[in-house]
């Protein structure tokens, strides 16, 4: 398929979804319907999720951005979501089982909750862990658990 | 009364048991905690828990400029840190759209297929280990010390070299090199054959390995397998041919997947024969590599100040694990906003409760030692 047509059969999915020829990235502002989306996407043969990236954009702004490749047509594609801080995304695991985990990491990481998805709950950090570190207003804790956590590390050097 | 009769079978509790693999455990290649549902030998679920070996890579890249990321990147893949400094800095220059010297893409190259060899002997030693087969991890872990060597005469370093940077390398190859890993590669290639002869073929390791743990290629896509993992399921899949980044696109190297030959496509035992058949695609790649590197500046790309362009992006490298990603998004400053790194072995690993499923314990350890995973890029 060449590359028009791609982007003409993804852009015309959905009236919502916004094409950027410069950086050649879809980007998606009304997430509600992005599990639709994202069937359509996968019926198009992307069916290797490469990476899900949880970003982000300051001012209670958030973003995720989905790398997918297609293993046959070998075309890829970025799709970028972006949302308020609170909002819940629906979730693709049931798509690609690749977005189970990475889900999983997005949420632990940078809060960002997901519908539908099996098994929600951190990966990395401890189950009780506060906040989500890669906010960028993200401040460490004084303490955890009783223990102290120093701030100042000049003296481990 | 019969016999039968005098036990309450109603009041036999047959749940399952839950079996603590880990995090101290040397099957789980590091600290990786495994909770086995069992049912009694056999497993019925699998639930891994990661992320004690979880260090803030990329938050603290949030705070440090492009070139200082560098030795934090060698430390997430311990076993091939080349290949991570590799693809972080094809990653940058894509973002600065850096010319390379033809002579520093060579030893990249170069340096890059050594640490496959240096990764994929390492996998036949530990995985040999997992099934029971001692003797072939002490042989090829003597000729990876020699590779180790060779790497320690280039940068100074054993393990973690920081010596690809963001528009170059650190130097220029040491004097002898290039002889000194010829007189390697010679002498490796006959040793290859020896563990080839037994392992390959050994009636107990194909007992231990083949038919165990069946990947199919479409649940090995779905899950996001790359690497390796995916090309034993049978997939032509090497971004090193798919999307040739560096010099690849010169060289003349094969793409080894696996048939088969010993059970079904995409089992443990095809795992094994990838990996030691790549080794031997390295060592081509390797040779024709020496045949025509150029003379040339290694520095003469360094940039002075690394500030890429303001945008996102997303590269591609095929590490010793698989596809290993870095999404990095740039402001213009000389701190990135966002890195993400996509490694491999972190979907690689979210196949394991999948295919574990109805196995014994003993055939969870051949199965994870299969998928070659390294905790430290796991976890991040």
């Amino acid at each position: 398929m060449s590359k028009k047509t791609l982007t003409d059969s993804i852009s015309s999915i959905n009236e919502s979804i916004a094409y950027d020829e410069e950086t050649n990235i879809f980007s998606l502002k009304e997430v509600g319907t992005w599990l639709d989306i994202a069937t359509e996407i996968k019926n198009l043969n992307f069916n290797y999720l490469m990476c899900i990236t949880s970003i982000d954009m300051e001012n209670s702004q958030l973003a995720l951005a989905y790398n997918l490749h297609s293993t046959e047509t070998k075309d890829s594609i970025e799709f970028n979501l972006f949302f308020d801080k609170d909002t819940e995304i629906p979730s693709v695991e049931s798509l690609w089982r690749t977005a189970d985990w990475h889900e999983r990491e997005a949420y632990d990481m940078m809060g960002i909750k997901f519908i539908n998805h099996p098994d929600m709950k951190r990966i990395l950090l401890p189950q009780d862990w506060e906040g989500y570190p890669l906010r960028k207003n993200y401040k460490v804790a004084d303490y955890y658990h009783g223990m102290y956590i120093p701030k100042d590390k000049t003296s481990w050097e | 009364m019969s016999k039968e009769n005098l036990i309450d079978k109603s009041s036999i509790n047959t749940d399952d048991m839950i079996l603590n693999m880990g995090p101290q455990h040397p099957s789980t290649h590091g600290v990786l905690r495994l909770k086995i549902h069992t049912d009694g030998e056999v497993v019925s679920k699998i639930e891994p828990i990661i992320g004690y070996l979880h260090r803030c890579f990329e938050k603290h890249s949030e705070n440090l400029p492009y070139e200082q990321i560098v030795p934090f990147t060698d430390r997430c893949d311990y076993l091939s840190s080349m290949h991570m400094s590799h693809a972080y800095s094809i990653a940058v220059e894509k973002m600065m759209d850096i010319e390379i010297p033809e002579r520093v893409e060579y030893i990249r190259v170069i340096v890059s297929e050594l640490q496959r060899i240096a990764s994929h002997a390492f996998f036949i030693g530990v995985f040999g280990l997992d099934v029971g087969a001692i003797t072939p991890f002490t042989w090829v872990f003597r000729d990876r010390e020699r590779i180790i060597d060779l790497f320690e005469t280039l940068t100074g370093a054993r393990l973690l070299y920081n010596y690809v940077w963001p528009g170059g390398v650190s130097h220029d190859l040491p004097e002898k090199f290039i002889t000194r890993t010829i007189e390697f590669l010679d002498y490796f290639e006959p040793q290859l054959i020896e563990v080839d002869e037994l392992l390959t073929t050994n009636k107990i390791f194909i007992e231990r390995t083949a038919d165990i743990g069946v990947l199919d290629k479409d649940i090995a896509i779905n899950y996001g397998v790359t690497g390796p993992a995916l090309r034993a399921s049978g997939v032509d899949f090497d971004l090193r041919k798919n999307e040739p980044y560096s010099i690849y696109d010169k060289l003349d190297f094969d793409v080894p997947v696996g048939r088969g030959e010993m059970g079904t496509v995409g089992d443990s035992w095809d795992r094994y024969i990838v990996r030691f058949l790549e080794i031997k695609e390295s060592i081509k790649i390797i040779r024709q590599c020496f045949k025509s590197i150029p003379e040339g500046d290694v520095h003469a790309a360094l940039p002075k100040k690394v500030r890429p362009r303001k945008g996102s992006t997303y590269s591609r490298f095929e590490s010793s694990r698989g596809e290993l990603g870095y999404y990095i998004i740039s402001d213009g400053k000389n701190v990135p906003t966002r890195l993400k790194m996509r490694s491999p072995a972190f979907s690689n690993l979210s196949v394991l409760p999948y295919l574990s499923e109805g196995w014994m314990i003993s055939d969870v350890i051949t199965i994870l030692g299969s998928l070659d995973i390294v905790l430290g890029e796991i976890d991040r």
